[in-house]
């Protein structure tokens, strides 16, 4: 099977109506970012108290910001995320709400304090079965002793409740539940989890019709680090990457390599002010994959590129980069087609954890690819006209417009 | 050329069995290989879930301590040696950063100045003794940078160490403590399965400094009280503490500023009662401190003792009598405040107090769901990758399909290896060695495809083929790992985790896709009719 059969594609002549495109999204991108004051940080970078919170049923966005008003939480962002019917919702204070760390831990609790009050109905001296940890269940369950094993001896009995107590906790976490259960019965259908066992968890807790998922505090010390960190370090890791093309083809090369990278980086991150996703963490993982991606891709044409004029010292240079990305052009839309199924399944099938990080990951695929064919080549191609002393000076001036006619 | 097939055949099949066993350990049964495969691929918090906690240890305290403590040991060898001084205090430069931790002596007369500068050679060998310009008879301590960088260092190993143990006696199951960046101080401790990350952050938080003081003069009912009844001057080497609420409000005590012992001393505590059954701690003192304790105790019958936590009273009691080894804290404490506050006492004093930078805590059912749809997602884009493969190459599909698997297989296996911890930005790095590792066999391929059309023969074209892919190949890969040393050399957590499962990635892909692939291509062929044509 082959999907291109030697391509006479013209590349280099249809090479501005694609910069034009990378620059008018490039423009897009940045001008988002100038009107929205700079990129969407999530809280990991820009520090700050976020709580998010999955409800068993749609809750009440109002009724839990005037709740928090009542605990001087006034300024608290509060929003949907998710799928609609999972009900999940993050609230999140800021660090320009709130001054220090402390009232970050404060925030908090203020939150968890609010949630409580409104959808916990909790009972004097028990607990929220749907807020424990396996520890605290099974806590409650050795000292309960429902299944009466204790003549077990005290290894072995605490051994079988803490098995028992992760089931019934994983159980809990498991869909359709996914952290949230509304009656005790449901956890008959775990094993051992018998009538004497489900009447201990009744006696100890109770079930709030909401659980926390994810809680953050980012002190504003660490958020500040992590950004100037994220941005030294991919800067350094593209600076060690020009280094080692100059050292192994030229320094047009590796320039036009990095001005490249650096535009996917551009670009993707203007995809993300112009949608308003956040930048977190994983984001940034997946940028440091897009750099590696686009990296791999580029090289893998300049190194085509690089053979070429080793074996034709007179061909016009122009003419012989057409020539290199056609050649890799198969190899270039296979190898981005598979990467990009398995970026795309990530990104259908992984979950709303990593949804922007595996978004990051499908922008970046599309561009990263795209930029060798259209930025790193053409930039390429510019420096070796116009640097001194290049071996291009000594080549034809001019190069057939027309395709090339077949060799056969 | 058999022989040398066979030869590398063997050397691969011993890779995957090595990996394989790395991965599974030696089952007896299928719940075993569950459990091993569980334990060797260690998942990071952001996919089990758990509460990662980044702290500071603000070292500067330490350093504070010990020179509170020379400028109380100076006062006292100037006075032994009989050198005459007109003052002594602390002088510390707090605008430069790090601080510089100086003591100032004045009044000295000059010819003292010898005697002076022996003793600060001979006992404080830390600190540089120098003039004061323009005045000849005053000097300067000046603690050493070294030796402050060695009491900082030493502070953060000590708080590890005092963490470490407060985690581990809470029984947090597979806690990490560790250092957090290169400098600045910061530790990351990482728990699973802790439902209430305050309790733990108090725990780990709380100084739980105890010293055991005599007291001077009180309880007085404020501390106007206290100074007007000292003529607004405590007395030399005292201070003035809060006590507990008494029945008229609160209490002020002055007591020495040197402790008689201090929760060093201890040998151990545990959570008790008293004798009217309210929750409180006994404590037992170490042979050192047991012997200071019983000569204080002694020779002070009748005055006051204070059991002073964190420079507050919480009980002064009468000394009945002489009081060696044990003794016990009582207030109005919680049964679980007891129970935390034994703990801190028992895991030893912070060196110096700690500020939270940040905590995350990913609840369990948000972990337990990214796993489930992460390993969902892997397989579908594993599946449509290989079997796109097969499709497009047919039989040297399968050549790359073995080659994705066993590089798969030796990167979990060299993650259990060296302990990593997989984590969301880990399997970015998966990822993008997937990604290049398809990319290293289609580059082979198309570059085989190539030569079969200029009209090789198809041993020739094999040949031709690797020899100009692997340039290609190693400038790719090598680029990539060269970026990846940078980041991981500069990063912390999460960019680090990238590149650990980037480089060790893209090395098993170097010899999967270059050394494998090229074994089974010479299998194939060295078994081929002569002739036939190559499935490609």
């Amino acid at each position: 099977m082959e999907f291109f059969h030697e391509p006479k594609i013209d590349w280099m002549g249809i090479k501005w109506y694609f910069i034009t495109m990378s620059l008018v999204l490039a423009a897009a991108g940045l001008i988002s970012m100038a009107v929205k004051k700079g990129l969407a940080y999530g809280i990991d970078f820009r520090g700050g108290t976020a709580v998010y919170v999955k409800f068993s049923k749609a809750p009440n966005l109002d009724a839990i910001r005037s709740e928090l008003d009542r605990q001087n939480l006034r300024g608290a962002t509060i929003q949907a995320y998710g799928k609609p019917s999972d009900h999940e919702v993050m609230i999140a204070l800021d660090l320009k709400t709130t001054t220090s760390s402390e009232a970050l831990d404060q925030g908090k609790h203020a939150i968890v304090t609010a949630l409580s009050g409104l959808y916990g109905q909790g009972q004097a001296g028990k607990l929220d079965f749907n807020n424990s940890s396996p520890q605290t269940v099974s806590d409650h369950l050795v000292a309960a002793d429902p299944l009466g094993l204790s003549s077990q001896g005290y290894d072995s009995a605490t051994k079988s409740y803490r098995d028992l107590a992760e089931a019934i906790i994983k159980f809990r976490n498991s869909p359709p539940r996914s952290g949230l259960i509304s009656d005790f019965q449901e956890l008959g259908s775990v094993p051992g989890a018998n009538a004497g066992v489900i009447a201990t968890l009744k006696n100890d807790f109770y079930l709030s019709s909401f659980a926390i998922s994810d809680t953050a505090i980012v002190g504003p010390k660490v958020g500040g680090d992590l950004r100037r960190q994220a941005i030294y370090v991919t800067l350094a890791g593209l600076g060690a990457m020009l280094v080692y093309i100059w050292f192994r083809f030229e320094l047009s090369y590796g320039v036009a390599a990095v001005v490249a990278t650096f535009h996917d980086v551009i670009i993707t991150l203007g995809f993300f002010s112009l949608l308003n996703k956040e930048i977190t963490l994983t984001v940034i993982a997946a940028l440091l994959t897009l750099v590696g991606y686009s990296m791999n891709d580029t090289i893998v044409v300049f190194d085509r590129i690089r053979e070429n004029v080793r074996l034709n010292k007179r061909e016009n240079f122009v003419a012989l980069v057409n020539r290199s990305i056609n050649q890799t052009l198969s190899r270039t839309i296979l190898t981005s087609g598979l990467t990009f199924l398995a970026v795309l399944s990530l990104f259908l099938f992984g979950g709303e954890v990593i949804h922007s990080f595996s978004f990051a990951l499908v922008v970046g695929v599309i561009i990263g690819t795209y930029s060798s064919i259209f930025i790193a080549s053409p930039v390429l191609v510019f420096f070796q006209q116009r640097l001194p002393g290049s071996a291009v000076a000594a080549r034809p001036k001019s190069y057939p417009r027309e395709p090339v006619p077949a060799r056969r | 050329m058999e022989m040398k097939i066979k030869g590398r055949a063997i050397f691969i099949g011993i890779v995957m069995v090595v990996c394989l066993l790395g991965i599974i350990g030696f089952p007896k049964n299928f719940q075993e290989l569950k459990d091993n495969v569980r334990n060797r691929i260690r998942m990071g918090l952001d996919l089990k879930g758990g509460t990662h906690l980044v702290l500071q240890v603000q070292v500067e305290d330490a350093v504070n301590i010990t020179a509170d403590q020379v400028l109380e040991r100076l006062q006292d060898e100037l006075k032994a040696k009989n050198i005459p001084y007109a003052d002594a205090q602390k002088a510390d430069d707090t605008q430069v950063q790090p601080p510089k931790h100086r003591v100032a002596v004045k009044g000295v007369a000059q010819e003292r100045a010898t005697d002076l500068q022996t003793l600060a050679s001979e006992q404080f060998s830390d600190w540089e003794l120098s003039r004061m310009p323009g005045d000849a008879t005053s000097w300067m301590l000046t603690l050493k940078t070294t030796a402050a960088a060695n009491i900082r260092n030493q502070a953060l190993l000590q708080a590890m160490n005092t963490i470490r143990n407060r985690v581990d006696q809470l029984g947090v199951t597979e806690p990490t403590i560790a250092e957090y960046g290169q400098r600045d101080y910061e530790l990351v401790v990482e728990l699973p399965s802790v439902d209430d990350p305050t309790r733990v952050k108090d725990i780990i938080q709380s100084t739980a400094l105890l010293e055991l003081k005599l007291v001077q003069d009180g309880p007085f009912s404020s501390r106007e009280s206290a100074l007007a009844a000292h003529g607004g001057i405590l007395p030399p080497d005292t201070q003035l503490l809060p006590g507990p609420m008494g029945q008229n409000g609160e209490t002020w005590y002055v007591v020495n500023r040197v402790a008689a012992v201090t929760g060093r001393d201890l040998s151990g505590a545990e959570p008790s009662h008293d004798t009217s059954g309210r929750p409180d701690v006994n404590f037992t003192l170490a042979r050192d401190g047991a012997a200071r304790f019983g000569r204080v105790t002694s020779a002070n019958v009748g005055k006051l003792l204070a059991v002073v936590l964190d420079n507050r009273v919480y009980e002064a009691a009468t000394i009945q009598s002489q009081i060696t080894d044990r003794g016990e804290i009582t207030g109005s404490f919680t049964p679980q405040k007891v129970q935390d506050l034994a703990l801190v006492l028992r895991s030893g004093a912070l060196p110096a107090s700690i500020k939270y930078l940040s905590e995350e805590t990913v609840g369990p059912s948000l972990g337990a769901d990214s796993i489930r749809h992460g390993v969902v997602a892997c397989i579908v884009g594993f599946a449509a990758i290989m079997a796109f493969m097969l499709i497009y190459y047919r039989g040297a599909g399968i050549n790359a399909d073995l080659a994705l698997i066993l590089n798969l297989i030796i990167l979990i296996a060299a993650l259990g290896y060296f302990g990593a911890v997989l984590t969301l930005p880990g399997i970015a790095g998966v990822i993008l060695t997937v990604g290049m590792g398809v990319d290293s066999n289609v580059l082979i391929f198309e570059r085989i495809r190539e030569e079969l059309r200029l009209g090789k023969a198809v041993g020739a074209a094999v040949a031709g083929g690797f020899e100009h892919a692997f340039v290609t190949i190693i400038d790719t890969h090598v680029t990539t790992i060269v970026s990846a040393a940078i980041l991981f050399t500069f990063g912390t957590g999460p960019i680090r985790g990238f590149a650990v499962t980037l480089t060790i990635g893209l090395l098993a892909n170097l010899f999967t896709s270059v050394f494998v692939s090229r074994v089974i291509f010479d299998y194939v062929l060295s078994r081929r009719q002569k002739g036939a044509e190559l499935s490609i």
